[in-house]
């Protein structure tokens, strides 16, 4: 048998194998792209029908022979597909791989129908979705068990089993639920492991009654029935013992992982057991065995479209062609503004020997971090940022030094100096408030500011930067909360033995009567101190983040003198209490801190026995404005009802009101209308795709003009002060119907499938005279506050 | 921020335009005193009678600005001029944003406007009693000079609702909204419909009626009065109440109690959304006179003032 010989043999038809084959084509490179299924891409092909296939991360260039945009599925199929028929691409399609053998200029692949190939280099751009998990139980394998879902328009009035809880295995029942009846079964105790936007699409659907769900529960077997209407038995084992379930159909989507054994089987080597992880492979995606090249998922990189700059520059490397990485110009461009390195290569030393905290990162994930941030080179004596702005991204100083000035409650300034290898700007990250402290360039300075979204997120995976973060603001915030005249052996003392806390609404941080444990320093949320008064909750105040409670008991050396319970989802550092009592008995200006604030504490608390305003404390916290930093009130024994602010919002906002005077909750005289509270972690930034959601320098939370109307925000904002409105302009009324008193700006007509996007309370931020809801109350019922000022004020009075 | 002790609409920024109006009112008795002594008869061509008037009409104009500046829509020039990119855009966008002229105008709110609207709408009864000179008569001048005191009159009205009836419509609807009130109502009328349908005839016909014949709103004058007499509910109640000696067989005294405390909640809920219905109408009301009868004013003031010039 004659075998065919190949420069490249490429393994997988999805993106990274396309891109490579193309650009092998276009080359003029002999090549063979082998394909396990029927057709290309079969990952997006097993896509839901009509699913929009996003092209993140947006910044990211693409450079490959094969085109890409965000797009339908269908799209994006039917354009690959034409793309590889013109470039004369040698697919082989049905080919699947069961053995590499060889090495660099004579691999052996050995395919399923016996044939063999000869190559010189291998790229193996399978991914990890030819490895989907199967149920593991007897009858996973028969007809109307399915691990896919292509149409779920052409599925009705089924009864469907819907395994897995996770994205897909929601959004496949969801998409079933209109025309079938579904069953979502779980095998953990919560949906938990969803997208919020999934999560809250469930919840909603349950409520509706239009999907069930089990959970903790798991699939014990399937078994196919002769008779009745219902082919198939579905058996799982419930909290409640055994229940089964009559059905026509079995989805499970229970993910997939990277095909280990078999890649193991053609000798590459991975970097731990973890069965996630991914293989080790050289900055040219060179596996361990030389000539063996590993790109896509596989490797680790689970966009398309880093799959497809993989692809190409895989080639490249094959031909020994030095190969600008896609994002080299994007760097270029980040460093140009920078007098020192003149490169980005020595950019990205400079990056690597300065940011610290960074240090655990790899270099492509340093690459993205700087593809995500912004290096900035500053004079001597430029702002930063200023005390009390509402910035909050994160800053990294790689060379030079930074002043940072703070203040504290009783007008004391301090400052200290920051050198390069350090950072700041952590607080503001962290606690969702304004800057505590004044930042400028101390001497020329280059510094490297990550924005909060990109921080965030790498904070979550990157658990090393997450270790080193939390280390050295421990200690910032016992020098900015309690004293920056703190000794460093005292500071280090001190911080022995502190504990990270995170508690959700309403868990107490501790009880009255309780031992004290420590002084709890807040580094984000909110917390309430209440007292039990003739059975009854009275709360004395509310305390947020920059402050710290528990000192009560620690001073005067007795139990607890009242609860504390979180107001909103709060994490505190707790500084152990033997420890604050020593560092107090030694350092008496420290001591004197904590005295005066003890007795403002117990003033406060014995002049004002007025209980009564507990309850609007409780009222208002209850309506989660705890976590707010700016909301509207309408003291409704004033409000004459005219709605004028939501008349006036429309007025400035394009005809759309972003407030709903009427709904929201009253309690007394006081009213919370539907409007947006700009809380201090906002829940709508947490999942836009466009990343169209800021917080402005003065606090306003509001949306830029990239909104793609994808409705995540207003899922995910438990206040539903969000709106989809359409973009068209509506008309502006004329005099005569300003002066007739006609309804002002008439909402504009809906025809349905006009484009729409999100809209919400920007606060005015353009208008100079500020929010108009406030200013155009005529009788000046309306009235904008922050929690702090409010709980304070009902507190006090 | 006091919310018990806020100063109402009135008192606005300490007291600023109560001041002004009181100064002015002050001013005007003074100079009429001065130097119009004791006629000898009513007239109103004097030079004090010229200045007061000349006063007068520039208050009106700017009562009435109250009423445009209300309806006026936020313009472009009201917004922030964020052009910041260059050291002079940057330095432009400043002296723009922080002339004169402009920070008077981003100071004003409408609360601000409206106190001065009630005061100096007060303060113009004196000012344009001492303008007339006392002189009456069945013309023009007259008329313009009695439509301003109906005006005043229906504004005062305004701000006695403005003032009394948020608090009234707050206590009635509590927690709820006027929708809110009317669905439990209908509610309770399904629930009473099913219980009554154990029981005998004229008792489903008190419910029915109850349901069907209780109006809530109505025309503008009912709305007002806000009392039905006789209203169904209440009649239903009190039937009920009669009635109960007579079903004793049975289960029908339970069905009876139950029945009769559903009808007496509607009862109560009824009242309480008749209640806001007459607070909200009270509120909306007065300006349907208020405003037309401003704009016959403009016009007559406007006659009244060629005519004056006319024949000077």
């Amino acid at each position: 048998m004659e075998i065919e010989s190949f420069k490249v043999a490429i393994i997988g038809a999805g993106p990274g194998g396309l891109s490579a084959a193309m650009r092998a084509a276009e080359l003029g490179v002999s090549h063979v792209l082998l394909e396990g299924s029927s057709h290309l891409a079969n990952t997006i092909h097993h896509f839901q029908k009509g699913k929009l296939v996003m092209a993140e991360p947006s910044q990211l260039p693409l450079r490959s022979a094969l085109s890409f945009g965000a797009g339908s599925r269908e799209h994006i199929l039917q354009q690959w597909r034409d793309e590889v028929a013109a470039g004369a691409v040698n697919v082989r399609v049905d080919a699947n791989v069961t053995g590499i053998a060889g090495g660099r200029g004579n691999f052996r692949i050995s395919l399923a129908s016996g044939d063999t190939v000869a190559a010189e280099c291998v790229v193996l751009a399978i991914g990890v979705q030819g490895n989907i998990l199967k149920l593991g139980v007897p009858g996973e394998d028969l007809p109307g068990v399915q691990y896919q879902l292509d149409d779920p328009d052409e599925i009705s009035n089924e009864t469907i089993v819907v395994v897995g809880a996770g994205d897909t295995g929601i959004e496949n029942a969801l998409a079933l639920a209109d025309k079938n009846r579904v069953i979502v079964m779980n095998r953990q105790d919560e949906f938990s492991v969803c997208k919020e936007a999934n999560f809250d699409l469930l919840m909603a659907a349950v409520t509706e009654g239009r999907i069930e769900t089990r959970v903790s529960t798991l699939t014990e077997r399937v078994e196919a029935q002769e008779t009745g209407n219902y082919p198939l038995l579905y058996v799982a084992q419930t909290p409640q013992g055994q229940e089964k379930f009559e059905c026509h159909r079995v989805i499970a989507r229970l993910g997939a992982m990277p095909p280990r054994k078999l890649v193991e089987s053609f000798g590459v080597s991975f970097h731990n057991d973890d069965l996630s992880a991914v293989p080790r492979l050289s900055e040219q995606y060179e596996s361990n065995i030389p000539g063996l090249y590993v790109v896509g998922s596989l490797a680790g990189y689970p966009l398309i479209k880093q799959a497809l700059n993989q692809g190409y520059e895989v080639v490249e490397h094959i031909l020994g062609r030095e190969v600008e990485p896609a994002d080299e110009a994007l760097l270029r461009d980040k460093f140009a503004r920078v007098r020192k390195p003149g490169s980005v290569k020595e950019g990205l030393a400079m990056v690597k020997e300065n940011a610290a905290l960074f240090e655990s990162l790899n270099s492509l994930q340093l690459r993205e971090l700087v593809q995500n941030s912004q290096v900035w080179d500053l004079a001597a004596g430029e702002i930063v940022f200023k005390r009390n702005d509402y910035s909050n991204s994160f800053f990294s100083i790689l060379s030079g030094r930074v002043r940072i000035e703070t203040e504290n409650k009783d007008g004391d300034l301090t400052h200290f100096t920051l050198s390069a290898g350090n950072f700041f700007g952590e607080m503001g990250l962290l606690s969702g408030r304004r800057r505590s402290g004044t930042a400028s360039a101390d001497g020329d300075c280059i510094l490297l500011e990550t924005p909060r979204r990109y921080m965030l997120s790498l904070l979550n995976s990157a658990r090393g930067v997450q270790r080193k973060l939390d280390e050295v603001a421990l200690k910032r915030i016992v020098l900015t909360y309690l004293d920056a005249g703190l000794s460093a052996s005292e500071l280090e003392h001190l911080v022995q033995e502190a504990k990270l806390k995170r508690y959700s609404v309403d868990e107490v941080l501790f009880s009255e009567g309780d031992e004290a444990d420590g002084l709890y320093m807040i580094r984000r949320g909110s917390v309430t101190v209440s007292r039990l008064v003739a059975g009854k909750e009275v709360v004395l105040a509310y305390v947020s983040a920059g402050n710290y409670v528990g000192e009560m008991a620690l001073v005067s050396n007795n139990l607890r003198s009242a609860t504390v319970k979180a107001a909103s989802p709060t994490e505190v550092v707790l500084l152990e209490a033997n420890r604050v009592r020593s560092v107090l008995e030694r350092n008496s200006s420290i001591r004197g801190k904590v005295d005066s604030r003890y007795l403002e504490r117990v003033h406060s608390e014995e002049m004002n026995p007025h209980h009564e305003h507990s309850s609007m404390v409780k009222f208002l916290l209850e309506q989660g404005v705890g976590e707010a930093t700016d909301f509207l009130l309408i003291d409704y024994s004033r409000c004459i009802r005219c709605n004028n602010c939501e008349t006036a919002c429309a007025n400035v906002h394009n005809g759309t009101s972003r407030l709903n005077r009427e709904a929201g909750a009253t309690f007394e005289y006081i009213h919370l209308p539907a409007s947006c509270r700009h809380c201090e972690h906002p829940h709508c930034m947490k999942d836009c795709p466009p990343d169209a959601i800021h917080r402005s320098v003065n606090g306003e939370v509001f949306i830029n003009d990239s909104c793609i109307g994808c409705g995540n925000c207003q899922r995910n904002c438990p206040y539903d002060v969000i709106q989809m409105a359409s973009v068209s302009n509506h008309p502006r009324c004329t005099w005569w119907q300003m002066l007739l008193g006609k309804p002002g700006h008439p909402a504009p007509k809906e025809s349905g499938n006009e484009q729409k996007i999100a809209v919400k309370c920007d606060m005015c931020k353009e208008i100079i005279a500020g929010p108009a809801c406030v200013r155009l109350c005529p009788t000046g019922a309306a009235f904008r506050v922050s929690p702090e000022v409010f709980l304070g004020y009902v507190n006090q009075s | 921020m006091d919310l018990a002790h806020r100063p109402n609409i009135l008192r606005y920024n300490h007291d600023r335009y109560v001041r002004l109006g009181l100064w002015l009112v002050l001013l005007a008795v003074a100079g009429y005193v001065l130097f119009e002594p004791a006629a000898t008869e009513p007239y109103g061509g004097t030079p004090v009678g010229y200045v007061l008037g000349i006063l007068s009409l520039l208050i009106v104009l700017l009562l009435f600005w109250y009423g445009i500046y209300k309806r006026c829509p936020t313009s472009d020039r009201d917004r922030r001029f964020e052009e910041r990119r260059t050291p002079e855009a940057q330095g432009k966008a400043d002296r723009r944003n922080k002339s004169p002229a402009q920070s008077w105008r981003y100071g004003q709110t409408l609360q601000g406007w409206l106190a001065l609207h009630i005061n100096l709408g007060a303060a113009l009864i004196v000012l344009a009693t001492l303008h007339t000179g006392f002189e009456f008569g069945w013309n023009v001048h007259t008329l313009g000079y009695g439509l301003m005191l109906v005006v005043i009159a229906s504004g005062f009205y305004g701000l006695y609702a403005y003032l009394n009836y948020p608090r009234r419509i707050t206590d009635n609807l509590q927690e709820d909204t006027l929708e809110g009130l009317l669905l439990k109502i209908d509610e309770l009328d399904e629930m009473a419909r099913v219980k009554a349908l154990y029981l005998a005839d004229e008792v489903n016909e008190l419910v029915l009626n109850a349901r069907q014949e209780t109006v809530i709103g109505g025309s503008l004058m009912q709305q007002l009065n806000w009392k039905q007499a006789p209203c169904p509910t209440r009649i239903a109640v009190r039937q009920l109440q009669k009635l109960g000696k007579k079903y004793i067989a049975d289960d029908q005294p339970k069905y009876m109690r139950d029945l009769y405390s559903l009808m007496l909640r509607k009862q109560r809920l009824v009242e309480r959304a008749r209640n806001v219905v007459k607070c909200k109408s009270r509120m909306d009301a007065w300006l349907y006179l208020h405003v037309p009868l401003s704009a016959a004013m403009l016009a007559a003031l406007s006659v009244h003032v060629l005519s004056v010039l006319f024949y000077w």
